[in-house]
């Protein structure tokens, strides 16, 4: 028998497969056609302190590998979110979940953490620290070490579950800013939010996506994301979340080789809506193959 | 929802750009005309989203019109191949409000998935007339197979080479209906709603991620709030939409 389990942060999960955010929902989508208590976990839709419609359409652009979305956080507000998207998940899956979170101020992100921080259904926290800064003229909190490390700061006080930031690939120093928010409080570093990306169409030859950028993501960027994973791994002591492409149980070998303790699985949730299950149930012999018995042994093996 | 792997039993072509599909596996995930299906073809990353034009227990009719990569690699597929498929998806059309006399109304591409909706209604003893409209003759696709449901069958084309000479809205003004139904394009649907005198049902049709209703890809304002198109739609009724 070989071992999937994990502990994130101080929790066991029973394998490190977990689907990223925007791509499952609040998880019932997935629940009516398999039971998602297979999954270590999942993180759901971003978050926000007010509702969100997001960006016009359309927001979705297919790429060689990949798509591109400018879905624009939509989402029902955190208020919402505890009263009637959290009742909905519970129902279908009884482990805890991975809260997402958005803002657009530091007071945002500290509001919307302290209103999830009672649900005992949320074991961990990731906040999204790619969305722009209103008052720092519209630069992502992503950007710059100082402002990811003070959205860390500040989310760092309003609770005390782990607390994951998640970064952005669109920055030319990601070890900088993954540093910063070690420093600020953060239990753990969840890396890659999209990339940055355009399509344009021929006939009308105007960009496709209404928003004319958006998030570029699946399989293509999956080399970036393991470049990064493995840079960061290098220069922190806390847990890392690896995510870009993830698409395969050989995805997840690589990418816990790079220096990842769980993964997640974005763009390949909507192509293919089984995939966290087969990825789930094709580890064990995976794992077999590469002559690995328990998984957590191959945490950043490629250093 | 289901996925599953159906084989191809026919891929003929209508017209020189359409083409009729139809594959053959569990259809029990289907609960209404109007629904759609979301097929992965080879080399592609996203599914590509195709309304069901009829289906039976076994069966799935597909007719589709090749616009890009994904349906022209459709088009060349043949009978005996094997395609995975997303079934089952969307609302589709609501049956109980149309009344005596429902109209139909399709313009090119979006006929298709009237045509099951149209058979059942029949079946249900209405009297059904259909309006179908093409930019010219040679366009013209499934107007044998209404007629043949016993549908009162009337043909627009825009250059008058065949049928009625104009727009489907020109054709709408003489005909007597208590409902309509309708699928088609942006432009089209404008018209129809300045002139349709009854309630009715839309079908709209926007860019996809997941096609189930996982990522907010295909997200619109209606006046009963925020709507997917993959799942709270593709069919919005006339009295929510917000144009
Ligand atoms: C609910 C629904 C039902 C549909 N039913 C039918 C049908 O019965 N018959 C038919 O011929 N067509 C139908 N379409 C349109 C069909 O999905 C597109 O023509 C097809 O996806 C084009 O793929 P392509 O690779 O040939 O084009 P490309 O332009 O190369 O496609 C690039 C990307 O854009 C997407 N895309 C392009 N055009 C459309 C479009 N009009 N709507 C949504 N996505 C698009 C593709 O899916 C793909 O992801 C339907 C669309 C929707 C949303
Ligand atoms: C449609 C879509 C919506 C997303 N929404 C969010 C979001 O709300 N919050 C977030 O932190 N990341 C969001 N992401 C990013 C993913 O969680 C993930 O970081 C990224 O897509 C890379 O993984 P992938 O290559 O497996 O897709 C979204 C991605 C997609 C494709
Ligand atoms: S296409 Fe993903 S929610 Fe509609």
């Amino acid at each position: 028998m070989v071992n999937t389990k994990i502990n994130l942060c101080g929790i066991e999960i029973d394998n490190p497969v977990i689907p990223a955010s925007g791509t499952f929902g609040f998880g019932y989508e997935f629940a009516e056609i398999y039971d998602i208590n297979c999954l270590g976990t999942f993180s759901f839709k971003g978050t926000t302190k007010d509702p969100r419609f997001g960006n016009p359409t359309p927001r979705i652009a297919e790429c060689d590998s990949g798509m591109i979305n400018a879905v624009g956080l939509q989402n029902p507000g955190v208020e919402k979110v505890i009263s009637d998207e959290l009742p909905k998940l519970k129902a279908c899956f009884n482990k805890p979940v991975m809260a997402n979170v958005s803002g657009f101020s530091v007071e945002d992100y500290a509001y919307t953490v302290e209103q999830l921080d009672s649900q005992d259904q949320i074991g961990w926290f990731e906040v999204n620290v790619s969305c722009p800064n209103v008052h720092g003229g519209g630069m992502s909190f992503g950007t710059s070490p100082e402002a990811a490390a003070e959205v860390t700061a500040a989310v760092r006080n309003v609770t005390d579950k782990p607390l994951f930031i998640k970064l952005s690939p669109n920055v030319t120093d990601i070890v900088a800013i993954a540093k910063a928010c070690e420093a600020a409080g953060a239990d753990g570093i969840s890396m890659i939010n999209t990339m940055l990306g355009m399509r344009i169409d021929l006939k009308t030859r105007r960009p496709v996506i209404a928003n004319k950028m958006g998030g570029f993501s699946g399989p293509a960027i999956k080399p970036v994301a393991l470049r990064m994973v493995y840079q960061v791994y290098e220069a922190v002591k806390i847990p890392i979340i690896g995510m870009g492409g993830i698409a395969t149980a050989k995805d997840v070998i690589e990418m816990m080789l790079a220096g990842a303790t769980a993964v997640q699985v974005g763009a390949q949730n909507l192509v293919d809506p089984f995939a966290c299950r087969d990825i789930i149930n094709d580890l064990p012999s995976v794992m077999k193959k590469y002559g690995i018995d328990d998984l957590t042994s191959i945490i950043g093996g490629a250093h | 929802m289901t996925q599953g792997l159906y084989e191809i039993i026919k891929n003929d072509a209508l017209t020189s750009t359409v083409y009729k599909m139809v594959i053959k596996g569990d259809t029990s995930a289907i609960t209404a005309p109007g629904q759609f299906v979301n097929l992965k073809l080879e080399g592609k990353f996203l599914r590509r989203p195709i309304s069901i034009c009829d289906y039976d227990d076994t069966s799935i009719t597909l007719v589709y019109k090749v616009v890009g990569e994904g349906t022209e690699q459709m088009a060349e597929m043949k009978a005996g191949e094997v395609i995975d498929v997303l079934v089952g998806l969307g609302n589709g059309y609501s049956l109980d409000k149309c009344g005596e006399k429902p109209l139909f109304i399709g313009g090119g591409v979006g006929i298709p998935p009237l045509y099951n909706l149209c058979k059942k209604l029949i079946k249900a003893g209405k009297t059904c007339t259909v309006i179908l409209g093409f930019n010219n003759a040679d366009e013209i696709f499934l107007e044998d197979d209404f007629k043949a449901l016993g549908a009162n069958v009337i043909v627009t084309t825009v250059d008058g080479s065949y049928g009625t000479k104009g727009f489907v809205t020109d054709a709408m003004k003489d005909i007597n209906y208590t409902y309509f139904f309708t699928c088609g394009p942006m432009p089209m649907f404008k018209a129809i709603e300045s002139t349709a005198v009854t309630s009715g049902q839309y079908s709209f049709e926007e860019r996809m991620g997941c096609g189930f209703g996982a990522c907010m890809g295909c997200s619109c304002k209606t006046k009963y709030g925020n709507k997917r198109i993959c799942k709270d739609g593709p069919v919005l009724e006339r009295e929510e939409i917000i144009w």
